[in-house]
């Protein structure tokens, strides 16, 4: 057992996201945006997932769903800047578009197994006790790889566009300095 | 067939895993595949000699009528012994002959094992596309043995050489297969020959499809690769340049001789270009000092011989070529493992340097004696049984056929010629040169090297084996009753070989003078020297025209684009288009207020001095767009327009981090100002009058989107139908969507990247670092000293540069954001970059 939290670091942060040890240049930063995000982030994943699940029957969908995830990402970006890419550097985005895609391409072939043909979906319809009935389409699959890819997609946007324009910048001012 | 073929190709696809342990285990392994196809051809012997054939075919794309069709018959069955056979002994003479554990030996088991599999497919084909992708396939085989790893300058430019200039006769070849095939009808080799087509097409036909086998056999003027591909280990020079690969272009002028009979361009070019490559390729074997050099120009001499005998079209001729065919493969292949096994125990292979060896390796000596006695035909091996029908084919009171002859007892004097300058040269005592050392004989080398050369030597006395097969091919070009012999009685051929056996040893003889002469001689046209000269006027248009059409400028490119759309769709809207009855100002009185909050926006963007601003005002116009989607009902798609504008918006003030703020557009482009304004203006109303116009002239309603949302619950399970679309009815579509989101987002990635500040300045320093490389690498790859296209490569590299150099400066007037440079971030970026990378 691990002995239990004085009361007063209840509320202290457990992923060190956002609190790299690196801060941004002090004219960069907003507290309050870097707050915000802290907040946010968890939430907007979760409602990335929503989308990407009920995109059958309501608007959503896996695109949607991936650019939302990956606008969640954006935003934890804009708070840290490159000194908190700790994402992307755990994540890959190439290995997640390649992921992505092999899981879309992958699941595509699998219908042949059952002589049905390339990219076909089947239904399937059972009942769980807490929440009832429950419909699964194997499109949800094909929809979840194009959900990661395009995570994957964003992340690397972060990471070129992001990180390595912010990059550029500081070399290119640490050689005019010199 | 198929079978025997597809076994050679998978084992050499496990073979890498084998090599990883032991790569002498792989070289056994990877010489099972050719052994059994030597068994299997051995046995089946009496079969085709007996007149039979086999004939496998497998279906490939039926819906083409393409099929892989396999026939053995005579002259497969000879060239498939060479193929199997010389493949077995060269793939046992590399166990020794590799380093063990060498990246050479790992990576030339398979590929050779791979070569072998092709290159029996190739023999074996009767289909002139199934031919075709074997042809291909050995080529590539070829590169890649050729260019082994690539590390050196030499190999990398030979091996593109021999890629080059083979495949530029293979796409030739593979137009006069379709003019062939279309003509009569099939593509199947059998059918042709049985009933060859007639028409005006035949003598482009005969002449494309000479052009790939004169350069696949090295004929003048496309000889000059094979030389240089002298540089790939010798086993390989052995397999492919000697024995098997270089012989698909005799082969398949001997396949298809029977076919262009009556075809008088066939045999004139051929035979022409035969002769001359006969002589010029044994005076410039009679010259070389590099032992393979020297058995390489004797190949090519040789080739010009074969393909002068197959393309002929006599009944004797094509029976000497058939013999001359196994002959050479025997007695080549033994000389070149023959110096192989010399450059291993010496270390050199110039013939200045060698002397002595005859005493070191006796044995060796002995079956180099046997192999150069084939090679300049010397009585009983198989080399004179041909060379007699040679002679006796063109020895006729007829003045083209006795001109043919004379080149042929020319170019016999220079074989004999350089196969005493072979002997010689390899083993021979040489006044002032010290005693070579060498390393004691190799029986695993050794025995491999001998097997060819004793075959040759016993089928010279055995001669009826190779007259029941060369009779078995030759008996598709004509009849007469001539048998191969190694007596024939006095008469012109053996008059002529008498010649070609003193002409030789005079020229061995007075070697000085011999050199001397040759020196002294002007220096003909160098094949090279023009090779060299055509890649780099090639590479010069490249750049002329990729710097012409790739101006690099923004402007230039949406202009020509924009300009397109208004005289291409819009002129046929003009004239076809009427103008839409009922046209209704909204549909939604919401959709007022969004409509103009878009038009300001639009205006906005004109009016914008500073980037930002700009960026901003697009955001805008695009979530009005949202707007107008949600209105008209769409939620789908206002979703991802609003995602879709929020990442770009965001993507773009990344951008802009690194541009000056404002849009400089200086003093320049004022007199361009108009003509942009009125291209932008006509392409934005031809948008807009197109909408209008398309979504009017719509005669039925849409079936397709009816049956999607029919079917949408049942067929896919989804009420939403934009999901049921994406994610099922149109899946197929979704997947390359993404795929190309895939690719574009690592060709963005890889662009960035390979443009970052630190890198450019590393590479500008030295060139050997990342970014530089590509151009540099590449520059090298052409080959060939092309000094100009290496000047306007390091140009293109300096002006790519220069943007660079002019971005710090700009940075001076964002001033907005001082770049933070925290303590530690020096180690970290760079540290982030390797994670990254």
């Amino acid at each position: 057992m691990t002995t239990p939290k004085p009361w007063t670091n209840w509320d202290a942060p457990a992923e060190r996201w956002l609190l790299s040890g690196f801060p941004r240049d002090i004219r960069e930063r907003s507290i309050l945006l870097e707050l915000a995000t802290r907040i946010i982030f968890p939430t907007v994943l979760v409602l990335s997932i929503y989308l990407l699940f009920a995109g059958h029957d309501r608007p959503g969908g896996g695109f949607s769903g991936g650019l939302v995830a990956g606008q969640a990402f954006a935003l934890r970006y804009l708070a840290g800047g490159r000194m908190d890419d700790s994402a992307i550097i755990s994540l890959r985005p190439p290995v997640l578009i390649g992921v992505g895609l092999t899981l879309a391409i992958a699941t595509g072939f699998v219908p042949l197994l059952f002589g049905q043909e390339v990219l076909e979906s089947a239904i399937y319809k059972f009942t769980v006790p807490v929440l009832g009935k429950i419909k699964f389409v194997t499109s949800l699959i094909l929809d979840t790889g194009v959900y990661v890819l395009i995570v994957g997609v964003v992340l690397d946007l972060l990471r070129t566009l992001g990180s390595g324009v912010e990059t550029d910048a500081a070399a290119a001012a640490r050689e005019q300095e010199s | 067939m198929l079978a025997l073929v597809a076994v050679h190709v998978l084992v050499a696809l496990v073979l890498p895993v084998i090599a990883h342990r032991s790569t002498r285990a792989a070289f056994i392994v990877a010489a099972l595949p050719p052994v059994a196809g030597l068994v299997w051809l051995l046995t089946s012997t009496g079969f085709v000699l007996g007149g039979q054939e086999h004939v496998e075919v497998v279906p490939w794309a039926p819906q083409l009528s393409l099929e892989l069709t396999f026939r053995l018959d005579p002259l497969a069955f000879l060239l498939g012994l060479l193929v199997t056979g010389v493949g077995a002994a060269v793939l046992i003479y590399s166990i020794s002959y590799f380093q063990q554990g060498s990246a050479a030996a790992k990576r030339s088991g398979a590929l050779l094992l791979l070569f072998a599999g092709v290159m029996l497919g190739l023999v074996l084909s009767d289909d002139l596309i199934t031919l075709y992708v074997f042809w291909e396939l050995t080529t590539i085989c070829s590169f890649l043995l050729v260019g082994q790893a690539g590390i050196s300058r030499e190999s990398r430019r030979s091996a593109l050489q021999a890629l080059m200039i083979t495949i530029f006769g293979g796409l030739l070849m593979l137009l006069g297969f379709v003019v062939l095939g279309e003509m009569a009808g099939t593509y199947r080799i059998s059918e042709l020959v049985a009933s060859p087509p007639e028409g005006a097409w035949m003598p482009v036909a005969a002449l494309l499809i000479l052009m790939g086998a004169f350069t696949k056999s090295a004929q003048m003027p496309f000889h000059n690769w094979l030389p240089a591909a002298m540089v790939a280990p010798t086993p390989i020079s052995a397999y492919l340049h000697a024995a098997s690969m270089v012989k698909a272009g005799v082969f398949l002028v001997a396949r298809l001789a029977p076919v262009f009979l009556d075809v008088p361009e066939w045999r004139v070019s051929a035979v022409a270009l035969g002769v001359i490559t006969m002589v010029i390729g044994g005076w410039r074997a009679l010259r070389e000092h590099d032992l393979k050099r020297l058995l390489a120009y004797g190949t090519v001499s040789q080739l010009g011989f074969l393909m002068v005998l197959f393309s002929a079209g006599t009944r004797v001729s094509a029976m000497a070529g058939a013999t001359l065919l196994l002959a050479h493969g025997l007695f080549k292949a033994t000389s070149f493992l023959v110096v192989g096994i010399v450059d291993h125990n010496t270390g050199t292979r110039d013939i200045r340097e060698l002397s002595g060896i005859a005493r070191r390796m006796p044995w060796l000596a002995v079956v180099a004696v046997l192999a150069a006695a084939s090679m300049a035909g010397i009585p009983p091996t198989l080399g004179f049984v041909a060379k007699e029908a040679a002679f006796e084919a063109f020895a006729h009171p007829h003045a083209l056929d006795l001109v043919v002859l004379a080149g042929l007892v020319l170019g016999s004097v220079f074989t004999v010629g350089y196969s005493f300058r072979f002997l010689w040269g390899t083993f021979g005592d040489k006044t002032g040169v010290p005693a070579t050392s060498a390393k004691p004989l190799d029986a695993v080398l050794f025995v491999p090297t001998a097997i060819p050369s004793v075959a040759g030597f016993a089928l010279g006395i055995g001669y009826p084996f190779a007259d029941n097969a060369a009779a078995g091919y030759a008996d598709e070009i004509g009849e007469t009753s001539y048998h191969l012999g190694l007596w024939h009685g006095f008469g012109a051929p053996l008059v002529c070989t008498l010649i070609a056996l003193v002409g030789g040893s005079v020229l061995q003889y007075y070697r000085a003078g011999v050199s001397k002469a040759r020196d002294d001689l002007p220096a003909g046209p160098d094949a090279q020297h023009g090779y060299e000269r055509i890649m780099a006027a090639l590479e010069r248009a490249a750049v002329g025209v990729t710097g012409r059409s790739q101006a690099g400028s923004l402007p230039t490119y949406v202009g020509i684009i924009l300009v397109t759309v208004i005289l291409v769709p819009g002129g046929a809207l003009l004239q076809a288009a009427h103008v839409p009855r009922d046209l209704r100002l909204y549909d939604n009185l919401l959709q007022i207020p969004l409509a103009i909050c878009v038009l300001v926006a639009a205006l906005g963007v004109l009016r914008a001095q500073r980037r930002l601003t700009a960026v901003l005002m697009v955001g805008v116009i695009g979530y009005g767009i949202g707007g107008l989607f949600v209105v008209d009902g769409a939620p789908d798609l206002a979703l991802a327009q609003f995602l879709v504008e929020t990442l770009t918006l965001i993507a773009f003030v990344f951008v802009l981090r690194r541009l000056p703020a404002r849009f400089t557009q200086g003093d320049v482009s004022w007199n361009l100002r108009w003509p942009k304004a009125l291209v932008a203006g006509t392409c934005g109303v031809f948008m807009a009058v197109a909408a209008l116009i398309f979504s009017e002239i719509r005669q039925a309603p849409p079936v397709a989107s009816h049956e999607f949302i029919a079917r949408s619950e049942e067929g896919a399970g989804a009420t939403n139908v934009v999901n049921a679309i994406l994610v099922d009815f149109r899946a197929f579509d979704t997947v390359g969507e993404i795929s190309v989101l895939a690719v574009a987002a690592t060709g963005v990635a890889s662009l960035v990247l390979a443009s970052r500040f630190d890198r450019r300045k590393r590479s500008g320093s030295s060139r050997v670092q990342p970014s530089g490389e590509p151009v540099a690498a590449s520059a090298l790859n052409r080959g060939s000293s092309s000094s100009a296209f290496e000047a306007e490569a390091t140009e293109s590299a300096q002006a790519s540069e220069s943007p660079a150099a002019q971005r710090p400066s700009s940075e001076g007037n964002t001033s907005a954001k001082p770049p933070s440079v925290a303590p530690d971030s020096a180690d970290r970026p760079s540290s982030e970059q390797e994670a990254q990378e």
